[in-house]
């Protein structure tokens, strides 16, 4: 790379060819290793689900990804940019939204503020201080065309401590998806929730345009399947199996660490 | 409902140069000054979850350098003003980059520290603070060539500084800058998450803060025309948070009322009781069990409470 032809090359802004790549992550707690190893590629558009038994190293995946956590080593890109030391909210601006296993929302605050919040987390005017949030009519439009599309526009006014927890999860997608991302990194938005809940939040999760790259731990497989092209199986930390959904699912690898037959 | 009892607190702070004598004038002016004072305190305290036991600082420092410039280096009230109002900004800016190295108890830790050192100056470099003796034989500005000498004119300046105060403290929280403060204090790594620079939002919070300190400081100097290392004592910062909390952190009436309350039990409870500080804990202990959400939060519950019981 000291060649300076090389380098002119590689400044030069091609399409890049994966959304988001992963190259020798490692990561430990201590003597506990809960990331070895772990390399993937993602292409634009692509739906990954990501896939392993409790304590696999998915959401500590996550959390590096996202940037919550630094990895030992390893290099994190997104469109082709080492953003591995990134902050969370550089990553955020650089088109990473996420959403999390445990809800985390502002639950003091109406719905309508909660995706507010989302996006002003990417507009400049969050940094306004001499006008009232409440002057600004087309953040609000936007904050509730979104909670229309998933269904809660309804419960705008209400503060999310008042809302029930299949909602919630509603809400945690809404959030991250008012910021329309290039990369989505979805937490097992699936859990804890009843069928009638499950087949809308999936249906929901179909409907996200192609434009948004969507990578989902999930363990609902009958419905996470659907949904995915490409299946990811982590165990202990490490890649086990990678590729197309059909032949993840078929290989006796995780027939043995995941399914149990 | 909410907007008759506005208008009340706004009527009753204006009537005091009309009726009460000097003394209870005095004595609105100085629950003025705390009141900006506390407001401050609490952008950090209530909105932004930095609870600080060094606020005092901010006014100390702004009362420091406005005595000695206009007693001692002969400069005029507006540049003297000036420079202590920039100074005190400057120094929260120092500050907050320290402080904010640490959260919760950490960074109350740091900035009692800081404010240690900033007493211990004061009374120690004698030289230039006239140490335990303090500063005294200031004089008040005269805005306009309007003095202020007189208990009535100084209230009057001092409710217009404050209303302004307070409508600029409002606007900052209800603006999308204080919503992304009260995420940052609620989910922090959510709003990182998000899009939002925590330290920052935290960082400009606290020299907004500390602004606001060095202006209720300039306020109180002229007010006493006199300064003494007490106020920037830890005594002095903890009486202010005491007056956020009881008076209801993270509204915008708390604390106005808290300073109100201190300052109140202060000034009678002193005529007649000679350890006033502990009837204040034993106010304050109450307060924290009858309803620890504190005074104007309780009060808001308990009248919508009372109007949908009477439906």
């Amino acid at each position: 790379m000291d060649d300076g032809i090389t380098q002119g090359i590689t400044m030069i802004p091609l399409a890049p060819d994966h959304a988001l790549e992963i190259i020798d992550l490692k990561k430990a707690f201590g003597g506990l290793v809960v990331t070895q190893d772990v390399s993937l590629a993602i292409r634009p558009g692509e739906r990954r689900l990501i896939i392993g038994p409790n304590g696999a190293g998915k959401t500590t995946l996550f959390n590096q990804i996202s940037g919550d956590l630094r990895p030992d080593s390893g290099q994190i890109k997104l469109f082709g940019t080492d953003v591995t030391q990134f902050t969370p909210y550089k990553r955020a601006h650089f088109g990473l939204s996420r959403t999390y296993q445990i809800i985390m929302l502002f639950s003091g605050d109406t719905l309508e503020h909660n995706v507010t919040l989302g996006l002003l987390g990417l507009r400049r005017s969050r940094w306004q201080m001499w006008r009232p949030l409440s002057f600004y009519s087309d953040l609000a439009t936007e904050a509730r065309r979104t909670l229309d599309a998933v269904g809660l526009l309804h419960l705008a006014e209400h503060p999310v401590s008042d809302i029930a927890y299949g909602e919630k999860r509603r809400i945690e997608l809404a959030m991250a998806l008012a910021q329309k991302p290039r990369v989505l990194l979805l937490d097992e938005p699936l859990a804890g929730l009843s069928n009638t809940e499950r087949s809308q939040v999936k249906s929901l999760i179909a409907s996200i345009p192609r434009e948004t790259t969507l990578i989902m731990i999930e363990h609902d497989m009958d419905t996470a399947l659907d949904l995915a092209e490409t299946v990811t199986l982590l165990n202990y930390g490490r890649v086990i199996a990678d590729g197309g959904r059909d032949a993840v699912i078929a290989d006796g690898r995780t027939r043995e660490v995941y399914l149990g037959i | 409902m909410k907007w008759i009892g506005v208008s009340l607190l706004a009527a009753s702070f204006l009537l005091p140069p009309f009726f009460a004598g000097d003394f209870y004038i005095n004595l609105a002016s100085q629950i003025l000054i705390a009141a900006i004072f506390a407001l401050s305190l609490n952008l950090l305290v209530g909105f932004g979850g930095m609870t600080s036991l060094g606020h005092a600082s901010y006014l100390g420092v702004a009362a420091y350098i406005s005595a000695l410039l206009t007693s001692r280096y002969g400069f005029g009230h507006g540049t003297a003003a000036i420079v202590s109002i920039a100074g005190t900004t400057t120094m929260a800016a120092f500050f907050g980059v320290i402080a904010l190295r640490a959260t919760g108890l950490g960074f109350l830790m740091i900035t009692l520290a800081l404010s240690q050192v900033l007493w211990g100056l004061a009374y120690r470099m004698s030289n230039v603070t006239n140490g335990d003796n303090g500063v005294a034989g200031l004089t008040r500005p005269a805005p306009f060539g309007i003095s202020l000498d007189s208990p009535a004119s100084f209230y009057w300046f001092a409710l217009i500084v404050t209303s302004f105060a307070f409508l600029m403290m409002a606007t900052f929280v209800s603006s999308a800058f204080g919503s992304s403060l009260k995420g940052v204090r609620d989910q922090p790594r959510r709003m990182a998450a998000l899009g939002f620079n925590p330290w920052l939002i935290r960082w400009i919070t606290f020299v907004y803060a500390g602004f606001w300190g060095g202006i209720s400081g300039l306020l109180y100097v002229y007010y006493n025309k006199y300064i003494h290392p007490t106020s920037l004592s830890t005594t002095s910062s903890a009486e202010a948070l005491l007056g956020v909390i009881a008076g209801g952190s993270a509204t915008l009436g708390g604390p106005v009322v808290g300073a109100a309350l201190v300052l109140l039990l202060k000034n009678y409870a002193s005529a007649y009781i000679e350890r006033w500080n502990m009837l204040l804990g034993l106010v304050f202990l109450f307060i924290v069990l009858v309803m620890p959400i504190g005074i104007v939060p309780a009060l808001g519950r308990w009248t919508t409470g009372l109007r949908r019981g009477s439906r």
